[in-house]
């Protein structure tokens, strides 16, 4: 692939993938986000404030950070680490809700719904809504608000309303479909907040360009680090914004090797796990054409991972086309694989990832002994650990 | 002719609105559904809606929700659907038969797939709701070429280039959700209806159906009197829920209500 890359078409498809597949009442709405996205997109004013957004409030650029120790340990490729955990809120979520806010100012919304799974994208929707004092409210799925109840806290603090959703599996794509019914409700004055590249377009669009300052600000750290680009990239894959943020401004650079790493959950072989691309089959959900793990009758199946913001059935339309084009590579890790990067990064580095992020993490632990001391491998630190502590000191039979 | 358009004919010739009741099939057990069918037509009706039951039923209130639940509780699927269908039409040859549901389980049998296997049941119309006309142009052609209707929605607020569109795109009927909002909802406007039908009326000849929030026979007759029927799915559905131990007491309020509408609309 080496001519120009020019994805989504006017129309939201990437190859048969994306699209807008939705309810006859939200296709006013998407339209009017659709127009005031294109508009706002080459608006040099909404572009300045979302610069000065991004560095003063989030902290951008967030730093390429050289994991020596830890590379010298697997002996193979230097590993730099992107560090979006550093940003405001613990993760890349927050650069997607910055500039979808501005967006919502723009068009003169009031209200702003969510969903979320670990809660990162929760918070970081909570945290714009309450510094532009719009009204906000978070879906998330009643099991995902046991096993995160720390970022509930957070975002009850912030002054939104999160709703348990009690509906069918409980988590992430349950919260999905009951943003969806409010907004479908609430249409006139609400604005929903899609924390990665799913939905209909232009949502997968418009988040991978509000998530591509990741990796143009990498391509430019490493270029000043290493002299050249890197060799490989590596990014957990839940919807798929941090990775996709990381790969698109390297999709035209053919050296560059990607690699999306699903959540095994169990094991692929035990059917417990949330890697669509990696088991799963073409369908709609959503709002979008995508791989899916869906039954032979098209419904969903219930997804298991041990990090809430991977557990997820679907996988944006555009990860979904980059696989079947052979541009990015889609691999997986299981949970026990993800605690080990877990507490490699931590006790080498001194570095707490997200468990979304250990999986990264877990997957570089296995490529960069297959390659040499002067190759550079970018893994996508998506966020910090903080809100996992439960989970993990749980597992270790602590009561914090 | 379509049975579809044949009945919305025959409606329009004797001045009778239709009554068009929505159960999810496989609602609460499988072997409910099809002595439920029969019993509906005897009440009255002109059109069913069956439910396919989907495990993501974005569009739907809690009601329906529920009733997709404990259907796929008992393993009900497209598959199985169409099997319910094929063998209400081996004795009613009169009644329609729409099927209503979300794409996924129709992209999982495959367009063509679906489209042979409706028509072998006698399904006479299709209503995918998160499958707006831009993307339905294979869909729509598969079904239309085996005399099946394809429907779509339109909304509170769809522009008159999106009833043009619906106009050219559908056939059988056009089915206006009466509100911004999921099924089972409480918040129908009467007047906003009105005014709506107005301005639908205008772009398009196609007969179109209202439902969303309509509860009792008084609504319905008021309703089905601005267009050319009314769809009545959550209030059915919760005397299901209602009365999940005894299905045959279920059964009876369910054909009471649809008789006392069926009054309704007809005096
Ligand atoms: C830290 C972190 N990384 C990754 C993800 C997964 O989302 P995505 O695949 O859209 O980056 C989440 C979602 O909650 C997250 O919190």
């Amino acid at each position: 692939m080496t001519e120009k890359y020019n994805m989504p078409d006017e129309r939201g498809h990437f190859g048969p993938y994306g699209g807008i597949f939705v309810a006859e009442t939200l296709i006013p709405p998407i339209q009017e986000l659709n127009a005031a996205y294109h508009q706002y997109l080459k608006d040099p004013e909404f572009i300045a404030e979302l610069d000065a957004d991004l560095k003063h409030y989030v902290g951008r650029p967030s730093p390429l950070y050289h994991a020596e120790r830890w590379s010298r340990e697997l002996g193979g490729a230097q590993i730099y680490l992107k560090r979006e955990d550093l940003n405001h809120t613990g993760s890349h979520k927050i650069n997607n809700t910055v500039g979808q806010a501005l967006l919502a100012k723009r068009m003169g919304k009031t209200r702003i719904i969510a969903e979320t799974g670990a809660g990162q994208h929760g918070v970081a929707t909570a945290t714009v809504a309450a510094r532009l004092g719009l009204e906000c409210v978070v879906y998330m799925g009643s099991v995902d608000v046991a096993r995160q109840s720390l970022n509930v806290y957070r975002m009850k603090l912030l002054g939104a309303k999160v709703v348990a959703v009690e509906s069918g599996s409980k988590t992430l794509k349950d919260a999905l479909n009951e943003a969806l019914r409010d907004w479908v409700t609430n249409v006139d004055n609400t604005f929903y907040i899609i924390g990665t590249v799913a939905g209909p377009h232009p949502y997968p669009a418009m988040v991978r360009d509000f998530q591509a300052i990741i990796g143009r600000e990498s391509k430019q750290q490493c270029l000043e680090a290493t002299g050249r680009l890197p060799d490989a990239l590596v990014a957990c894959v839940g919807g798929g914004s941090n990775a996709i943020g990381l790969f698109y401004p390297f999709i035209e650079d053919n050296s560059v090797k990607m690699y999306g790493v699903e959540a095994a959950g169990d094991g692929i072989a035990t059917g417990r796990h949330s890697a669509p691309l990696s088991a799963g089959r073409p369908g709609v959900l959503h709002g979008n054409r995508t791989y899916l793990m869906a039954d032979d009758d098209g419904e969903i199946i219930e997804t298991h991972s041990i990090s809430a913001g991977l557990d997820y059935p679907g996988v944006g339309p555009e990860h979904a086309w980059l696989k079947d084009t052979g541009r990015a590579t889609y691999v997986d890790i299981t949970d026990s694989e993800a605690l080990e990067g877990f507490y490699a990064l931590t006790r080498m580095e001194g570095i707490i990832p997200a468990l979304e992020s250990s999986h990264a993490m877990a997957y570089a632990m296995k490529l960069a002994p297959t390659m040499t001391k002067d190759e550079t491998i970018i893994i996508n630190l998506s966020g910090r650990g903080d809100k996992d502590m439960q989970t993990m000191a749980k597992r270790e039979g602590i009561e914090l | 002719m379509s049975r579809l358009a044949a009945k919305f004919e025959e409606l329009a010739q004797t001045g009778r609105k239709a009554l068009i009741p929505f159960i999810t099939a496989g609602d609460p057990r499988p072997d409910f559904t099809l002595p439920m069918m029969y019993a509906m037509v005897k009440a009255g009706v002109d059109v069913i809606e069956l439910g396919v039951p989907f495990s993501d039923p974005m569009a739907d209130g809690p009601v329906i929700q529920r009733a997709s639940e404990r259907a796929l509780d008992h393993k009900m699927s497209l598959r199985r659907t169409l099997e319910i269908a094929a063998e209400f039409r081996k004795t009613d040859q009169l009644t329609p038969v729409v099927l209503m549901g979300y794409l996924n389980p129709i992209e999982a049998m495959g367009y063509e797939g679906f489209a042979c296997a409706a028509q072998r049941a006698g399904i006479d119309g299709v209503l995918t709701v998160d499958l707006p006309p831009e993307e339905a142009e294979e869909y729509s052609a598969l079904l239309t070429t085996r005399g099946i209707d394809p429907i779509f929605l339109l909304a509170p607020n769809s522009s008159d280039e999106r009833v043009r569109k619906m106009d050219a795109a559908g056939s059988g009927y056009i089915y206006y959700v009466s509100l911004k909002g999921v099924t089972g909802a409480g918040h129908l406007n009467i007047a906003d209806v009105e005014n709506k039908l107005r301005q639908i009326r205008a772009n398009t000849r196609l007969p179109v159906a209202i439902g969303f929030g309509v509860k009792d026979a008084q609504t319905a007759k008021t309703i089905a009197n601005l267009g050319d029927g009314v769809v009545i799915g959550s209030a059915l559905i919760s005397k299901i829920e209602a009365n999940l131990d005894d299905p045959d007491q279920a059964k009876n309020e369910i054909v009471e209500l649809l008789a006392s509408i069926r009054q309704a609309l007809d005096c």
